[in-house]
């Protein structure tokens, strides 16, 4: 090895010096992570969200803002259009994996409930309910379940462009009483 | 009743232009019961911390430049790339990784990004700064695609040199393609093309699966085909590797000449020595290497018009150039080639929308005038690539030994037990 300090040593230097400034600068920058998730208000519910997620079952599942819900027993996010009897018959229920449940809470007034571990993130119910009912029923996707893939493959095929990048510590869209498709609570 | 019926429906389809969205219709219940609100479940995002990330990665460096500079052992090279297998690809599913994170420092640049976290700056840089100094130990054992091809690689063949020049051509073209994707906002191809992130995942799309499969099943006689012939983080590592301090040897002492470890290289990594009477006289290979210098841009200008000629084509990465050609074809009912086509999704809901067809070809066309200088700088980028490799291949540098070509040589250790040479002392 020359001892000799050349050419290559500087361009050494000189990157090392560059990255250093570069890693300095990101550490003080201090810049976090992104959460992918997608924005209720845009949402079409085409359905791909079941199927173009690299996870199997997908990471987005239907979730339910409880404050904005009718509560109704005619409910068009459970009971599929023109069902002749409103129970909880597999042939009158519009989720094709049973996983929204229905429980008397009060005359004249049920809870709906998505199970989480069953749901596909189809969006059938989230269409049933805004087509006809509150639109309290509508996808999200759980961070907990999420890879976070650098870009999501359900984005790049959201015909809506409904997906977004969000800061990772306030990473949902919730819908409120007060704001339709608005911000997520404090 | 009828009445009534209809003027809910008046109601209703005032609300619905109002809003926006067909919602609140019925009003909130009133509970009786004492009925409370179930929580929602939002849990947040379970993602390793930045400093655990970072250190993972340094200390995976540090034992591969320990490994393959200090200890030269292939055994402790080959646990270690299991290692990264297991950890930063089977249980990190292959993310966050420098290969993908080129594309985010590039974006940052560019200015086009919404921001840099700071890992990714990381897995970006750390690699590069450890080719600078010791080569490309990150491809040795660290990354996790390198160490699921390595394992593969039990039967290796000789890629003839000529072969070798042309096809590590590629990884450039593919870098400059992912950059040129991210600079006109149409996404991250080296992340949507990874081929074994699939496998890392255990589950992915058929078609994804079957070019890994490929890549592997490939693998087993043409050696890290991903490595040497796509990776783009590879074209930095390789620029790094050039100017690293220390860097791997063939013989641990003094070359004896004993040509054993001609073979031993599958990446075709070993320089030779130069022959003693060159091939070429002095005079003839200065004046190829003056008219290469002549025509270097010539090159560049050649490839900076292809890259002109090709802008359309490249256009196609954009998503909304697509959308505007789908909705173009389907306007008409025919595709190009003049067979009846169904309305997409796609379109579906774009006519769904607000937007005009008229404001989606303006905004198609925009993005598409942006491919037009960017595709002539990335045919200009890929012509002076082209024009680099064959001066390189011209300069004949003297050469005493067998020694590993810094560029190219993936720190795999593989050549070591070929070396008859024992270490001095």
């Amino acid at each position: 090895m020359d001892s000799k300090f050349g050419r290559r040593d500087f361009i050494r230097i000189a990157a090392t010096a560059a990255a250093c400034g570069a890693g300095f600068a990101a550490v003080r920058a201090n810049m976090s992570a992104w959460a992918w998730q997608l924005d209720p208000s845009k949402c079409m519910q085409c359905g791909r969200c079941a199927t173009e997620c690299v996870l199997d079952p997908s990471a987005v599942k239907c979730v339910h803002s409880f404050q904005i819900c009718g509560y109704c027993d005619l409910c068009s996010g459970f009971l599929v259009q023109g069902a002749k009897v409103r129970d909880t018959g597999a042939e009158n229920e519009l989720c094709p994996v049973g996983a929204l449940k229905r429980q008397f809470i009060e005359e004249p007034f049920y809870q709906y409930t998505s199970d989480e571990t069953l749901c596909i993130g189809c969006g059938k119910c989230v269409k049933g309910c805004g087509a006809f009912g509150n639109g309290s029923l509508y996808l999200q996707c759980k961070q907990d379940l999420c890879s976070g893939c650098n870009e999501c493959a359900i984005a790049r095929n959201c015909p809506a462009k409904a997906w977004e990048r969000v800061p990772i510590g306030l990473p949902y869209l919730l819908k409120t009483r007060t704001a339709p498709g608005g911000e997520n609570p404090a | 009743m009828r009445k009534s019926l209809a003027a809910m429906a008046v109601v209703a389809g005032a609300l619905v232009a109002f809003q926006g969205q067909a919602e609140f219709r019925f009003p909130m219940p009133e509970f009786e019961s004492g009925y409370e609100y179930p929580p929602m479940n939002t849990p947040q995002a379970s993602r390793i911390p930045v400093p655990i990330d970072v250190s993972v990665l340094t200390v995976a460096l540090g034992l591969t430049t320990y490994a393959v500079l200090v200890a030269r052992s292939r055994r402790l090279v080959f646990v270690l790339s299991v290692a990264s297998l297991v950890y930063f690809g089977f249980y990190r599913q292959g993310c966050v990784c420098p290969v993908g994170s080129v594309q985010n420092v590039f974006e940052m640049l560019l200015g086009r990004s919404t921001g840099l976290p700071v890992v990714v700056v990381f897995f970006f840089l750390l690699p590069l700064v450890f080719a600078l100094y010791f080569g490309r130990v990150f491809c040795g054992a660290v990354c996790p695609l390198g160490a699921a091809q390595e394992m593969c690689a039990v039967y290796p063949v000789q890629v003839p040199r000529a072969v070798e020049s042309v096809l590590g051509l590629v990884p450039y073209a593919y870098l400059g393609l992912a950059g040129l994707a991210v600079a006109t906002g149409s996404g991250y191809l080296i992340c949507r093309y990874d081929p074994f992130v699939g496998f890392f995942r255990r589950g992915g799309s058929f078609s994804m699966l079957m070019v890994g499969g490929a890549l592997l099943v490939v693998g087993i006689f043409i050696a890290r085909p991903y490595c040497r012939y796509l990776c783009p983080y590879g074209v930095l590592l390789r620029w790094a590797s050039r100017f690293s301090k220390w860097h791997a040897s063939v013989t641990p002492a003094e070359c004896t000449q004993c040509r054993l470890c001609e073979d031993a290289c599958p990446y075709a990594a070993i320089i030779y020595p130069t022959p003693a009477n060159a091939p070429v006289s002095r005079r003839e290979g200065a004046r190829k290497l003056g008219i290469l210098l002549a025509a270097t841009p010539l090159i560049i200008a050649a490839g900076g018009l292809a890259g002109y000629g090709l802008s359309n084509t490249l256009a196609r990465l954009h998503p909304t150039v697509r959308l505007a050609e789908r909705l173009g074809a389907e306007e008409t009912g025919r595709a190009a080639d003049g067979t009846p086509i169904k309305v997409s999704l796609e379109v579906e809901t774009f006519q769904a929308g607000q937007k005009t067809a008229d404001e989606l070809y303006a905004e198609a066309g925009a993005a598409a005038s942006q491919f037009k200088p960017l595709a002539v700088v990335f045919g200009a980028f890929l012509g002076l690539v082209v024009s680099g490799r064959l001066l390189r291949l011209s300069v004949v540098r003297q050469r005493k030994d067998y020694e590993a070509d810094r560029a190219s040589c993936l720190s795999c250790a593989r050549c070591f037990d070929y070396c008859p040479v024992e270490k001095k002392g």
